[in-house]
């Protein structure tokens, strides 16, 4: 072995024996627990596909994947375009524009269960402030939000955006200062408007940060848990399971971990397909 | 606070465009106006939780929720303060938090710098099939392991001790990937002028990497600490006893005990949100500084 795989090898080791041993190793054997029925104290039992065929007709499986697909649907366009707005925003030049970043990017430092809890209090039916000030526009029925099956879900999507908008507009800030400055003059001295400006300098030049935010994005609101776990705890009803949840129930609460890690084996697909997915196109866009 | 409130303003700052400079100055002069506009609506819609957080902390119970909706408390019950320390383990539940941010801290630290050292600056095969299996792992969410994750620190007996949260949290690819990143800016021209002179790899690490280092590496110990103070999850599955609470589980246990104590319980959310608040302001530049160059986290 040369003096350098020695040096390399011995540089990486003490982080990689943690990586492999929690990281690799997991994740490995989450391919094969998932065709066993275990639980925590017997012993693993193969049963092949067992657990995807009871997952098929698993309604409440199924509740969970719409209800995640659901968030992600309006979690990530909403969250993409604040974002971008905002970073737009604060990207000019005005006055304490460096205090209101700090302040867009608070809600991300923020720890979850607080989050939750002011947040109900906000959405309370009926002493809230949010119907409060629904009800001083003109709002007669304001939604029930946490409390309604059918509101539940967008007050959770409402909080995620306001939560990760400027953990993201940070990544968008970052893009928009790689955009040389002659691009926007020579644009505007061909007369092109803010707006043209916008479409033909902007959005090209930010092209890589928006297919790495929207990466991202797409992973955070699929493995989306923890925030709705402390809001709404999955209700009212099913209204809010998400599958991270779901393989959190299955998994701790009752002890099938068998059936929870073919859950989770979803869950890794549909993270790793998106993935994949977006790298082709974006690849092709590029060539 | 939704986009299109915030991207509008900026669009129609640009509708009279070519005109010529007069009507120009009025646009710009009407734009400054209209930006302000936007950000102080879109700060108030950010901080108005906050703020809410703050100011029931300091109200009555029953002065938490009525109607119509006062803003300020009256009177101020600085003895909430009191209160919640008597009523709740918090000492408990902060000193556990701090202790598990600080040892998962400084691993990422020392393990991670040290690791993205062999990544970055020494050449040798396989380097970049193992750097792409830290990089792979970025894409599977830990939800998805989280359960064989678990029944091997079962096996290990880790489990229900705080060990378990620096186990899984300590040796992550954030810590190596960040600051790989670095250190691919540091020109090689300083290592070799060190290696003519006969220092060692380690000794090229030690005394001119982490030297040059030090805004990264606190970036990293930055996102690390509030990473850790703010997980849930990992405590929620891993931390059963009621003595090894951190403060995200004790303040959740607390809110379902006291469901309608609103006051005290926005009390505790303050005390759970200051350290990491104080600690942010502090380090604000390097913290921005680490996610805009990695977009990673925790």
């Amino acid at each position: 072995m040369s003096r350098n795989t020695v040096a390399g090898w011995s540089f990486i080791l003490p982080n990689f024996v943690g990586f492999a041993a929690l990281t690799l190793l997991p994740v490995a054997v989450l391919f094969y627990v998932a065709f066993t029925n275990w639980n925590v104290f017997g012993v693993a039992e193969w049963t092949g596909t067992a657990n995807f065929r009871r997952m098929w007709n698993d309604a409440s499986f199924w509740t969970a994947l719409r209800n995640t697909v659901y968030y992600a649907v309006f979690h990530i366009p909403l969250t993409l375009a604040a974002a971008l707005g905002l970073a737009l925003l604060l990207n000019r030049k005005l006055r304490g524009v460096r205090f209101f970043r700090t302040i867009a990017f608070f809600p991300y430092i923020t720890s979850i269960v607080a989050i939750a809890v002011v947040w109900n209090q906000l959405f309370s039916p009926e002493y809230g402030p949010i119907n409060a000030l629904l009800g001083a526009v003109g709002v007669d029925n304001p939604p029930g939000w946490t409390a309604s099956a059918t509101w539940s879900m967008p007050a959770v999507i409402i909080v995620g955006t306001w939560r990760y908008m400027g953990y993201y507009m940070l990544l968008f800030l970052a893009g928009l200062q790689t955009i040389p400055a002659q691009l926007y003059e020579a644009a505007e001295t061909d007369g092109a408007s803010p707006w043209q400006r916008f479409v033909h300098v902007t959005l090209p030049g930010l092209r890589h940060t928006t297919f790495f935010v929207t990466v991202l994005l797409t992973i955070e609101s699929f493995k989306v848990f923890d925030l709705i776990l402390v809001m709404t705890g999955g209700g009212p009803g099913q209204s809010t399971l998400v599958l991270s949840q779901y393989i959190y129930q299955k998994g701790f609460e009752e002890n099938q971990f068998g059936y929870a890690s073919a859950v989770s084996i979803v869950l890794f697909a549909i993270c790793f397909g998106i993935t994949v997915i977006q790298f082709m196109v974006n690849k092709r866009r590029n060539s | 606070m939704t986009a299109t409130d915030l991207a509008t303003p900026v669009r129609a700052i640009a509708a009279p465009g070519k005109h010529g400079t007069s009507a120009r100055r009025v646009r710009s002069r009407g734009g400054r106006l209209v930006g302000y506009a936007a950000l102080v609506l879109a700060a108030a819609g950010l901080l108005l939780p906050f703020f809410w957080m703050v100011v029931a902390s300091l109200k009555t119970n029953n002065d938490v929720f009525t109607i119509p909706i006062t803003w300020l408390p009256d009177p101020v019950v600085w003895r909430n303060y009191v209160d919640i320390w008597q009523r709740s383990d918090m000492t408990t539940w902060l000193g556990n938090t701090l202790l598990l941010s600080v040892i998962v801290t400084l691993l990422q630290v020392f393990t991670g710098s040290f690791a993205a050292y062999g990544f970055a600056r020494v050449r040798f095969p396989g380097r970049n099939v193992l750097f792409l299996a830290y990089v792979g792992t970025i894409a599977v969410p830990w939800q998805s392991y989280m359960i064989p994750q678990f029944i091997l620190m079962s096996k290990l007996h880790l489990s229900n001790t705080l060990w378990s949260i620096v186990a899984i949290q300590a040796f992550g690819a954030v810590g190596v990937f960040l600051m790989k990143q670095f250190y691919e800016t540091i020109p090689e021209e300083l290592s070799e002028a060190a290696r003519v002179d006969g220092l060692s790899e380690y000794g090229i690490y030690r005394r001119i990497i982490l030297p040059l280092s030090r805004p990264a590496l606190a970036s990293l110990a930055l996102l690390m600490f509030t990473t850790t103070w703010n997980d849930y999850l990992g405590p929620l599955i891993y931390l059963r006893s009621p003595e090894l609470r951190t403060i995200q589980l004790g303040l959740n246990t607390f809110i379902s005990q006291y469901n309608a104590e609103y006051a005290l319980i926005m009390t505790g959310s303050v005390l759970s949100v200051l350290p990491v608040a104080v600690i942010f302001l502090l380090g604000q530049r390097y913290f921005t500084e680490g996610i805009a160059s990695t977009g990673l986290k925790g």
